[in-house]
C-alpha cells in the first residue's frame, strides 16, 4: 500500500511551511558547524577527517588547474624576455654595478660581524630543517585565506610549522594530510603572530583581517613606530621562532598602523616550511644532558683539607691575646680549631691602615686642605678607604662592624694612639 | 492543468545543474592564477542560485543544496566550518519569503535586489566572524568580494528566466 493509499493521502502540507522547516533545520545544521568549528587552534584533532580527505581530494586537482597557470606565465615570459633583452641588459648592468658597492659592503659587514661574535661569544641559531612545497590553491577572500601547498605529513609537517616564501614570513600550517597541508595566511582573519619591531624592539600581535596588510595589535613601545620600520617575529608563545622576516610598518588611514608583508613582493608560489617544533631544537642535545659531576667526598675536614703547620706560640705572655689572622678570606670571628690562632706579637697588623703610623706618614704631612683637594680630585673620600682598610676583617660577617674584628671572647690589643695630625689622613 | 506541467521541474536540472557548475567555477578560481602581476578576483558563485533558486519556487531541497555548497566552500577555501552555510541561507531565507514582492520586477530592480541579498550575506558572515574569532574583517576586502559576486547577477536572471515559469504553480 502506498502512502497515497492511506489515511494521509489526502493530507496535503503546504509547500511554503515544508520549505521554511527546512530552511530552519538547515540554519541550525550550519551554525552547529560553525560552532563546532576550532580551526584557530593548533591541535590536530581540530583538523577533522573531513579536511584530511578534502585536501588529499584537492591537492591533483590543484596541481592539474595550476599547471596551465605555470606554463601559459612560462611561455609569456619567455616571450617578453626576448622582447624586452636589451633594456633589461641595460637594467641589469645598472644593478650589477650597484649590487657591487653592497657585496663589499656586505663583506666588510660580515667581517665585523665575526669578530663581534668572537667577542661576546654568541652562538649562531643552529639551522632549522625545512621543506619545499607548492602552493596549489589560492583562497583570498575577506573570511579565509588561507593555501594549499604539496608537501604534508609524509615529509614531517605538522600543525604550527612556520612557513616562509622567498622574501619573508607567510603563515603557518594549520592542517597536515598525507602530500598535502593547509596553510594559513598571515592575512587570514583568525590569524594572530607576535612579531617586534626590529628598531625598537616593541612588541605587537599581527592580527589579520583579511585584506592585504595586517593590523598591529596590541602594540607595547614607548618609542613611536615609524614608517618603514622593519618587523620581524618575537619569537613569544613558541610558535615561530625569533627573526623571521615579516615586513616593514606603515600608517593606516585612521591613524593605526599596519604591515606591509615582504612576502607579496612576489608571487607565492614556492614556499619553504621550517620544521619547527619548539625552541628545544635551537639547543645542543648534548648541552641538556646532565653532567657527570666528580664524586662527593665526604671525608673529614682535618683531612680533607689542607692545615699549616702549626706555629710554635712564644712563650711571652702574649699568647694571652692571641688574635686570628686577619689577612685570611674567612670570617674574623671563627678561628680554626686545629689551627693554632697565631699570635699578635705585633699589634700593628691588626690596625687599620688608616691607624698605622708608617703608612699614614706621607699624607699626614699634607695639610687638611690640601688632602681634601686630592681626595675631591681623585674621586674618593675617606670612608671607602676605611672600609677597604677593615673589609679583610669584616668580610665573611653578616654585619660590617666599624672595629677591627677581634676574637670576642678575647680583648682587642688597643692599637697605638695616632697623633692628631694623622687621623684623617686617608693613606 | 494537466499534472506533468506542474513535475515538469526536476531536480536534478534546477538544483543539481547550477550547483554542480559553482562548485566547478569556485574550484577553478581557487588556482593561483595572476594576470598582470595582481590575484584574480574571488566570487561567490553560490549566491546567484541561493538567490535564484529562492525566486523560482520554495522548496525543502534548495537550504540543504545550499548547505552542502557552503559546506564544500569551506572545505576548500579553509574557513571556519559552517560559515559560508550560513551566509548563503542568510540570503536565501528574506528571498524565499519575499518572492512575492520581487516576482516580475524589471532586470535592473531585481539586480538591485541580489545585491542587497549579497550585502545580507556578507554583513551575516562578517558579524559571524566577529563572534567566532573577535577580528573585524577589513571592509575593503569584504566590499571587493562584493562587488565582484554582485556583478554575477546575469547568471541568476538566466536561471530565473529559465526555470520560473515550469512550474505554474508558483507564479
Amino acid at each position: 500500500m502506498s502512502l497515497r493509499d492511506g489515511p494521509f493521502g489526502t493530507v496535503k502540507v503546504p509547500l511554503t511551511w515544508t520549505a521554511a522547516v527546512a530552511l530552519i533545520v538547515a540554519v541550525v545544521a550550519a551554525l552547529a558547524f560553525l560552532l563546532g568549528d576550532r580551526r584557530e587552534t593548533l591541535r590536530a584533532s581540530a583538523y577533522d577527517q573531513v579536511r584530511r580527505a578534502a585536501d588529499t581530494v584537492t591537492k591533483p586537482v590543484g596541481e592539474g588547474l595550476s599547471a596551465p597557470v605555470r606554463w601559459v606565465g612560462g611561455i609569456g615570459d619567455y616571450i617578453g624576455s626576448y622582447i624586452d633583452a636589451a633594456g633589461e641588459n641595460r637594467r641589469l648592468r645598472i644593478q650589477v654595478a650597484q649590487d657591487n658597492q653592497w657585496r663589499d659592503e656586505a663583506l666588510r659587514l660580515r667581517e665585523e660581524n665575526a669578530r663581534y661574535r668572537a667577542l661576546m661569544g654568541v652562538k649562531t641559531d643552529p639551522p632549522i630543517p625545512m621543506v619545499f612545497a607548492r602552493t596549489l590553491t589560492d583562497a583570498r577572500g575577506p573570511f579565509s585565506n588561507t593555501r594549499l601547498a604539496d608537501a604534508g605529513s609524509d615529509k614531517g609537517v605538522i600543525e604550527g610549522n612556520p612557513v616562509l616564501a622567498e622574501h619573508g614570513l607567510v603563515g603557518r600550517v594549520t592542517g597536515v594530510a598525507p602530500g598535502v597541508s593547509r596553510i594559513m595566511l598571515l592575512t587570514d582573519t583568525e590569524s594572530r603572530t607576535p612579531v617586534m619591531v626590529a628598531r625598537t624592539n616593541a612588541r605587537a600581535i599581527l592580527t589579520g583581517d583579511g585584506g592585504p596588510t595586517p593590523k598591529l595589535a596590541y602594540l607595547r613601545s614607548h618609542d613611536p613606530l615609524v614608517e618603514g620600520d622593519r618587523v620581524t617575529t618575537s619569537g613569544d608563545g613558541g610558535v615561530y621562532p625569533r627573526g623571521l622576516p615579516v615586513g616593514v610598518v606603515v600608517k593606516d588611514l585612521d591613524g593605526g598602523w599596519r604591515v606591509a608583508l615582504d612576502s607579496d613582493a612576489s608571487p607565492i608560489d614556492f614556499v619553504q616550511i621550517l620544521l619547527f617544533h619548539d625552541f628545544s631544537q635551537l639547543i645542543s642535545k648534548a648541552q641538556l644532558e646532565p653532567k657527570t659531576l666528580p664524586t662527593a667526598m665526604t671525608e673529614e675536614p682535618t683531612t680533607a683539607m689542607p692545615v699549616p703547620p702549626p706555629v710554635k706560640p712564644p712563650p711571652s705572655s702574649a699568647a694571652a691575646t692571641a688574635a686570628p689572622k686577619t689577612t685570611g678570606t674567612g670570617p674574623a670571628s671563627q678561628p680554626s680549631a686545629k689551627t693554632p690562632a697565631k699570635p699578635a706579637s705585633k699589634p700593628g697588623e691588626l690596625r687599620p691602615a688608616a691607624a698605622k703610623p708608617g703608612a699614614a706618614k706621607p699624607a699626614a704631612a699634607k695639610p687638611e686642605a690640601a688632602a681634601r683637594a686630592d681626595r675631591a680630585r681623585q674621586g674618593t673620600s675617606l670612608k671607602p678607604v676605611a672600609d677597604a682598610a677593615r673589609k679583610p676583617v669584616a668580610e665573611g660577617a653578616h654585619k660590617p662592624t666599624p672595629k677591627p674584628a677581634v676574637p670576642a671572647h678575647k680583648p682587642a690589643p688597643r692599637p697605638p694612639k695616632p697623633a692628631p695630625d694623622q687621623e684623617a689622613a686617608p693613606f | 492543468m494537466p499534472a506533468n506541467v506542474a513535475r515538469q521541474l526536476n531536480p536534478v536540472r534546477w538544483l543539481g545543474g547550477p550547483m554542480l557548475l559553482c562548485a566547478l567555477a569556485t574550484l577553478v578560481l581557487t588556482a593561483p592564477i595572476r594576470v598582470g602581476g595582481l590575484q584574480l578576483p574571488e566570487p561567490v558563485f553560490a549566491l546567484v542560485p541561493a538567490f535564484a533558486w529562492a525566486m523560482i519556487r520554495p522548496s525543502i531541497l534548495p537550504p540543504f543544496a545550499l548547505l552542502l555548497l557552503g559546506l564544500y566552500m569551506d572545505v576548500l577555501w579553509g574557513g571556519p566550518t559552517g560559515l559560508w552555510p550560513a551566509c548563503l541561507l542568510a540570503a536565501y531565507a528574506p528571498v524565499l519569503l519575499l518572492r512575492n514582492i520581487l516576482a516580475g520586477q524589471s532586470f535592473i530592480i531585481m539586480w538591485v535586489w541580489y545585491a542587497a541579498a549579497c550585502a545580507l550575506a556578507f554583513g551575516f558572515g562578517a558579524y559571524l566572524l566577529v563572534l567566532d574569532s573577535g577580528a573585524m574583517p577589513s571592509l575593503v576586502a569584504v566590499g571587493w568580494q562584493f562587488l565582484v559576486t554582485a556583478a554575477l547577477y546575469p547568471l541568476a536572471h538566466t536561471l530565473i528566466e529559465r526555470y520560473e515559469d515550469a512550474d505554474v504553480r508558483f507564479r
